[in-house]
């Protein structure tokens, strides 16, 4: 099976927010990056997935700036075969019809059999290049998955919905979007990280698509007015209720 | 004439309340509402949403049996098919799986959960939180159909108009089909739509330690339980809770932090909520930094005193 997992470079989780000087966009001095959470479980996701059909390889993909190749060695040191970074100094503010029309494009010079992807990236928190890439595509998808059970032709997925557990039948090619509970991704051995020094990471200029997405302003989140303790332990209780029904008015 | 197209999700022919808020977002810019259902049941909803702000309703038929990418498919064609100068929908699962199809098969710029929707000077304005609302974005299209999912909870229903004109078309059809739905039991309200949540974490000890916060659950009567994500981690509760960063974003209407020490990566999941209350041994727990009223105390001892008293009230009113 030919298998790739997009993966995206993305500012701690824990990182404090500054407005760029333009208003328009995030200052990204001194952050620190890693592979976005959701990614990690794609990348061990398609592991898995070459481990469990013979003769497989795992491509991960990313667009982003040449260091990335820190994060994608990584990739490889867990198991994976290939690393591509089609590299864009704007990769940060680059949009998803941007990004997914890229991707698409070199996913299908690659040629693939399954696509993985994370259910987001924790950047711009919108969930959307995995089913944007499989509309280019023309493949199927199913996103926010929980449970894969993936043969040689297809599969069926598990997701979670406000509605319940939803059991999905797609047929190969397809885009799968990981979400939590999927895996429990592995750590690099010794082994894996030796390995990883030998294996080549191809780099070339991503297409310029320009956005379409337009940033007008960009802000801090208001602050939330100040709030206050009303009491401590269950003596507080009455001060509370008394607060949420004539103050707050949510009772 | 110019539209705005809304997909508006059902559960057995009653629309879902996200869905309604996106309508009443969608009406609110003045364009002709059109809205589509699918579904077993798609007739039935059609026939309540021109009280919603629906000026027209399309009823997708040989759809009985959900497929995301031929809704995805019958959305883009209607959207062509009636001048759409958007599309909106929840940000719901469902929502959210189809924003990325739509965009693509439209090849247009997507946005996922906004907050703020707008039609201004012929325009569309989008407002949406990113890095995990650390940041508001303001942004405009440059593409032919603003694509944009709604957050639950943000934006009012309308319930004015008059019954809408509904015509059918057939589904297109599609490679990928949901073949089961395990339904959550009734009672269980969705994390994302409840309009209180009282969440739990790691002072809770335990698994079974979350029975305080399940009972003050109960006794609001319209609350679903949330929870952290070191709680899911470590077994306690099922990862549909997870409040958070990496678990679902809430905007509900009352948010109680039982335990909870407030991470940013928890703040991120919640600090749009109306009204945020917080329970915590911990006088310093960074969760009071976001919490409209605190109570600095054991949860085992404040809770049951709580439960009793919404019960109460509620009892009373
Ligand atoms: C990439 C990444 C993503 C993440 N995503 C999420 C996410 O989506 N959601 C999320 O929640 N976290 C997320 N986290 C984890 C987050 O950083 C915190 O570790 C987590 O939120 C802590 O959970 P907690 O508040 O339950 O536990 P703790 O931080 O251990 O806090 C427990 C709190 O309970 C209080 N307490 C103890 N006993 C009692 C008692 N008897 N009565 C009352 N209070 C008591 C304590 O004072 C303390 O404040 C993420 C982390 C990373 C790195
Ligand atoms: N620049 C990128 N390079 C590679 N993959 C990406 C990129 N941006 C997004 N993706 C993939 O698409 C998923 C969803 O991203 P998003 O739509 O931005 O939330 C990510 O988890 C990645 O798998």
């Amino acid at each position: 099976m030919r298998i790739i997992a997009c993966v995206k470079r993305v500012p701690l989780t824990d990182a404090a927010v500054k407005i760029g000087a333009d208003g328009k966009s995030i200052d990204n001095a001194g952050f620190e990056y890693m592979l976005s959470f959701y990614d990690e479980l794609a990348v061990e996701e398609a592991i898995r997935t070459k481990e469990k059909h013979a003769g497989s390889e795992v491509t991960v993909l990313t667009i982003g700036p040449s260091e990335c190749s820190k994060e994608l060695r990584e990739c490889l040191a867990k198991g994976a075969d290939k690393a591509v970074i089609l590299t864009d100094a704007n990769w940060a503010s680059r949009d998803a019809r941007s990004a997914a029309r890229v991707l698409a494009d070199k996913i299908k010079e690659l040629g693939a059999d399954v696509v993985f992807c994370g259910r987001v990236a924790t950047d711009r928190d919108q969930g959307a290049v995995g089913p944007m890439l499989s509309s280019y595509l023309g493949a199927a998808c199913v996103t926010d998955v929980v449970k894969l059970d993936l043969g040689p032709t297809g599969g069926t997925a598990q997701r979670e919905t406000e509605a319940g557990i939803e059991t999905v039948a797609f047929p190969l090619p397809a885009v799968i979007t990981c979400d939590k509970g999927l895996n429990e991704p592995r750590f690099a051995g010794l082994k894996g990280i030796m390995a990883a020094k030998k294996k080549t990471i191809d780099e070339s200029k991503a297409a310029d698509i320009p956005n379409v997405a337009r940033v007008v302003k960009m802000e801090l989140p208001p602050p939330r007015k100040a709030g206050r303790i009303v009491g401590e332990g269950a003596a507080a209780v009455p001060a509370l209720m008394e607060a949420l029904r004539n103050e707050a008015k949510v009772l | 004439m110019t539209t705005i197209l809304v997909f508006v999700e059902h559960k057995n022919g009653s629309p879902r309340r996200a869905s309604l808020e996106a309508l009443g977002a969608a009406a609110g810019t003045g364009l002709e509402t059109v809205a589509l259902v699918t579904g077993a049941g798609a007739a039935q909803a059609a026939a309540a949403l021109g009280t919603h702000g629906a000026k027209r309703v399309i009823v997708v038929t040989g759809a009985d049996t959900y497929s995301p990418d031929g809704t995805a498919a019958d959305l883009a064609a209607a959207a062509q098919a009636n001048a759409a100068k958007a599309f909106v929908a929840a940000a719901s699962a469902t929502g959210k799986d189809l924003l990325g199809r739509v965009a693509g098969l439209l090849d247009c710029a997507p946005f996922a959960d906004c907050t703020g929707f707008k039609l201004e000077g012929g325009a569309f304005t989008v407002v949406r939180p990113i890095m995990a609302g650390k940041a508001i974005m303001t942004a405009q299209s440059d593409s032919p159909v603003l694509c944009a999912t709604l957050r639950p909870n943000t934006f009012p229903v309308v319930t004015a108009g008059a019954p809408a004109a509904v015509s059918q078309t057939a589904t297109k059809g599609g490679k990928v089909s949901v073949t089961a739905v395990a339904a959550k039991g009734d009672a269980k309200l969705d994390v994302k739509e409840a309009p209180v949540v009282v969440a739990g974490g790691r002072g809770l000890r335990d698994a079974a330690g979350f029975k305080v916060v399940e009972d003050l659950a109960a006794a609001f009567g319209n609350a679903a339980v949330g929870a952290s994500r070191a709680v899911v981690d470590a077994g306690w509760r099922s990862h549909g809770e997870q409040v958070g960063q990496t678990g679902k974003t809430v905007a509900p209407q009352l948010y109680i932090a039982v335990g909870v020490s407030g991470a940013i990566q928890h703040l991120a999941g919640m600090r749009t909520s109306k009204v945020i209350v917080a329970v915590n041994k911990d006088a310093a727990a960074p969760i009071f930094k976001v919490a409209d009223y605190g109570i600095v105390g054991d949860a085992f001892e404040v809770l049951p005193v709580l439960t009793e008293a919404v019960k109460k009230a509620r009892a009373s009113s």
